[in-house]
């Protein structure tokens, strides 16, 4: 920052002197960085709202300026002010006193408290606009208030009807399983498109991979159902394992969106993976309520003869399971700033047992030496512990302070880690042994390949772990592995959708 | 002389709702007003206004209102309501009898008492 020049104070606060034309312009530039970075530092106060600190902004540019009045530089100006305001703890805590209510923090509902994104915020902070919409007293249009509610309805109504209409059309339940994603997850891009605005490319490159995996699964020739059933199952292997593998694709695929076109940055990604975690959490706790709401009301109507089951099974099933996608994704956008994210406290909670299951399980097999004989549901379970311990580490990867150095918690999940390896070195010996004896089948190379690419990222998450617990490492350096790691699991997908039905023959 | 911390959290709400008895105002006119007023006797750091503000809000003694200042600046004002007034009458009365009390025990002669007090009688 320039110095100020003596002639500067004499000018009325807030009108650059001219004959400093070239310099002139810092000074408001550098009362309003101040402020702003105040602004940030007051933020971390949970009893302080947003609105508050307009509040409170507006008192301390009064201040400034009086101070200013009296011949004090701005930076001089501005701590005085800052110092009049009182201890930030001090405040905090008569904040909260008054408001006891915001340490539970409400879910704002009226749009009108909370002006919208969190990044519209800081920018108007930084720029010192005072655009606020609280502030300005303005009111936002109904489609932008309460983070979107409304279009997130309108688009959650969309999915279920999508699904509902094809059900009216007739379709089987084989072309259900093939397309749930299809049918779905256009409405969540949709609604990321229009929350987050990527650039055009991502829109179409989204659009594209939907395109592309709406040809594969319906052009395929899949064998007919009635031969599929005599194997025991309503579809056949390949197009059980496509309808997976596109669900998962289709779903990093609208992380590309979520991260607003910015899917190289690994921030971004991370941004995407905790999005992810977040949304399973709220979607599994809707669909819990929504469960015993529908049990409930079942329950009331029989008890005067009124049978509603039906219209449960064929309107309130087939919209709400769509539609909850949608709300839940609403709901994590807008409490993202509102409370404690819920998936890194769950990670915390399990990690330690888990660790503790696995450790018991190598002693067990250690001792029985019976892995080898276990029968072929083995692979896939064991994809499912690794899924699992990969899910803890990335999500306590999401909340970690990158600078807190490694404590107990980190060598926890190195035991883990090991534990996790070990017995999947078990099985992999187990299985390519069964494999060399039956051949592959879809299902044993589906799980196989899953199998290698999870054992190769736990493989070299553990080093890193080791490596960071002996202080060599930087904790980016584990982040930026398990992010960049995303699209080796798209490709796989992608190659399930794409590439394993015609090699299989369709079996 | 600094007033005690008690005494001055006693006297805040009367003090607030006193000056806003006045007419509207914002925060650090409030904060003037009682700087001059008390020739800066009263005084409290400038950020705990605000929290006894949204208190007397939340009970119903003030409303508040957003408007832009002539600087172009958003502000918030604040103006008593009924209730306000009636709770500052009500106010005025307690105050009143505690200060006639003290001016009896304290007379500004000194008066029986303290002339006992310090030994006198």
């Amino acid at each position: 920052m320039a110095p100020e020049t003596p002639e500067h104070d004499a000018t009325a606060p807030g009108t650059p002197d001219a004959p400093h034309a070239p310099h002139a312009p810092h000074a408001p530039d550098e009362l309003d960085t101040l402020v702003a970075s105040w602004r940030t530092w007051m933020q971390r106060h949970d009893a302080v709202t947003d609105a508050d600190l307009d509040e409170l902004e507006s008192h301390l540019l009064d201040r400034v300026d009086g101070l200013r009045e009296v011949g004090l530089h701005d930076d001089e100006a501005f701590l005085v002010a800052v110092k009049r305001l009182g201890a930030v703890d001090e405040l905090s805590h008569e904040y909260a006193r008054v408001h006891s209510e915001r340490l539970w923090k409400q879910l704002v509902l009226d749009g009108h408290a909370e002006p919208g994104a969190a990044d519209a915020n800081t920018l108007a902070a930084a720029s010192g606009t005072s655009d606020r919409a609280d502030a300005a007293g303005t009111r936002a249009p109904f489609w932008k208030r309460a983070n979107g509610l409304a279009v997130a309805l309108a688009l959650g109504v969309g999915a279920g009807a999508a699904v509902k209409a094809a059900a009216l059309l007739g379709a089987d339940p084989a072309f259900f399983l093939r397309n749930a994603a299809l049918l779905v997850l256009p409405f969540l891009a949709a609604w990321f498109v229009w929350r987050h605005r990527p650039p055009v490319g991502a829109v179409l490159a989204v659009a594209g991979a939907f395109a592309v995996a709406a040809v594969a699964l319906n052009v395929f020739p899949w064998a007919s159902l009635s031969d599929a059933q005599a194997f025991g199952g309503p579809v056949t292997d390949t197009e059980l394992l496509a309808s997976l593998g596109a669900a998962a694709a289709l779903w990093l695929m609208t992380g590309v969106a979520y991260a607003a076109g910015r899917w190289r940055s690994s921030a971004d990604r991370m941004d995407f993976v905790r999005f992810s975690g977040e949304w399973l959490v709220y979607y599994v706790l809707i669909a819990l309520v929504g469960a015993a709401l529908s049990a409930l009301t079942i329950g009331v109507f029989s008890t005067i003869d009124v049978d509603v089951a039906w219209f449960f099974g064929e309107w309130v099933l087939p919209c709400a399971i769509p539609g909850a996608l949608l709300v839940a994704a609403w709901l994590v956008d807008a409490k993202q700033r509102v409370i404690e994210n819920i998936a890194p406290v769950l990670t915390k909670v399990f990690t330690p047992l888990f660790a503790i299951m696995l450790i018991a399980l190598v002693v067990a097999a250690v001792l029985q030496w019976n892995i080898v004989d276990a029968d072929r549901e083995l692979l896939i379970a064991f994809d499912l512990v690794l899924v699992v311990v990969l899910g803890l580490l990335v999500y306590s990867y999401s909340s970690r302070d990158p600078l807190q150095r490694p404590g107990w918690f980190d060598r926890i999940q190195f035991a883990m880690l090991v534990a996790a390896l070990v017995v999947d070195v078990f099985v992999l010996v187990a299985m390519v042994g069964r494999t060399g004896e039956f051949g592959f089948s879809p299902n044993k190379t589906a799980s196989l390949g899953l199998n290698l690419i999870l054992l190769v990222n736990l493989a070299w998450a553990a080093w890193l772990q080791l490596g960071f617990l002996r202080g060599r490492e930087p904790f980016d350096r584990l982040e930026r592995w398990q992010t960049g790691y995303l699209p080796v699991y798209l490709a796989w997908a992608a190659i399930l959708v794409v590439v394993f039905p015609p090699v299989f023959k369709f079996a | 002389m600094r007033i005690g911390k008690d005494l001055v959290a006693a006297a805040a709400t009367p003090v607030v709702l006193g000056i806003l008895a006045e007419g509207e105002s914002y925060g650090y006119a409030i904060l003037q007003r009682i700087t001059a007023l008390s020739d800066g006797e009263l005084e409290w750091s400038d950020g705990m206004l605000y929290p006894l503000l949204h208190r007397l809000e939340r009970l119903g003694h003030v409303r508040s209102e957003w408007r832009q200042s002539d600087s172009g600046r958003p502000r918030k004002h604040y103006r008593l309501t009924e209730q306000g007034a009636g709770v500052l009458a009500e106010q005025r009365r307690q105050w009143s009898v505690v200060g006639d009390l003290l001016s009896k025990v304290w007379p500004d002669d000194g008066g029986p008492r303290m002339r006992l007090a310090f030994g006198e009688i």
